[in-house]
């Protein structure tokens, strides 16, 4: 076996695909937070294999840089709205909000 | 030859805690069987010869990102009886779902002649400061920006408000939970 850009792809769609099922699936919000970080990791791995495979440059790299950082401002406004979901509601289960205004 | 074996460990600390941070009931579990996916993605980046964004990726997720998880677990407390999970109606479409797109990410991957050859690896890190400042230097700036209203966002979101929290209240009147 020589181990080159499908063999990448491949192990990024399935961590795609299992972040696509927390998200569905999750009842907790947290836990759709954690589906979104494998999802966002899967795109990574993509950018840095193509990166290396394909494109013989960094511009794969410097996006996945700039993906990385979203992802923690993405992380901590997300975490921030669940815990006052947490005070407002007293559950951070997603199907349980459902009014804008209580 | 040891390449390709380091290459299937990498993969299985990657996908085979992912299944866990997907199946596990337990939240603190999953944030935890994360910790070692985000482990096994830096490997990865490492193996594909990103020294810059394998460190980033420990110091940013495992770091920053994976503790911020983990308190947030810790500090919502879920009701364990709140009401009993409702059998395979949410699995059931999210599985069919997830693997269809699996099945057409596979598809294209196996399809597409990718003809590509592997460059030698080098140290990367003088690289991408150059282009941060210089190929990439309004995203650059941007993202300062965008992380600095993250930032003052979340401080916001985050303040006590004046009203009273309803789960403390009933904590105090219903007894022990």
């Amino acid at each position: 076996m020589n181990v080159g850009l499908p063999h990448f792809l491949t192990v990024s769609a399935l961590l795609f695909c299992l972040g696509l099922f927390a998200v569905m699936s999750r009842r907790n919000t947290v836990g759709i937070l954690m589906g979104i970080e494998l999802m966002l990791n899967a795109a990574n791995i993509n950018f840095v294999a193509f990166s290396r495979f394909v494109e013989h440059g960094i511009n794969g790299q410097m996006m996945a840089a700039f993906v990385i950082v979203l992802a923690a401002a993405e992380a901590a406004v997300a975490l921030a709205i669940v815990l006052a979901m947490y005070r407002n509601f007293g559950t951070v289960h997603a199907d349980a909000v459902n009014q804008l205004k209580r | 030859m040891i390449g390709d074996l380091v290459f299937v460990l990498l993969a299985l600390l990657t996908i085979v805690p992912a299944f866990w941070v997907v199946f596990s009931p337990n939240i603190v579990h999953a944030g935890f069987s994360l910790m070692f996916t985000l482990f096994g993605v830096a490997g990865l980046y490492a193996y594909l010869g990103a020294d810059f964004i394998a460190v980033t990726q420990v110091m940013v997720y495992v770091g920053g990102i994976l503790v911020l998880v983990l308190f947030t677990v810790m500090m919502t407390r879920v009701p364990k009886s709140d009401k009993p999970r409702r059998g395979l109606d949410r699995y059931v479409p999210a599985a069919v779902f997830a693997a269809l797109v699996f099945a057409v990410l596979y598809k294209t991957i196996t399809a597409v002649q990718w003809n590509g050859s592997e460059m030698v690896a080098e140290a990367t890190i003088a690289e991408i400061g150059t282009n941060l400042m210089t190929n990439y230097l309004f995203p650059f700036e941007y993202v300062s920006l965008v992380l600095l209203a993250a930032m003052i966002g979340a401080a916001i979101l985050i303040r006590e408000s004046k009203t009273r929290d309803p789960h403390e209240d009933s904590d105090q009147t219903g007894g022990s939970s």
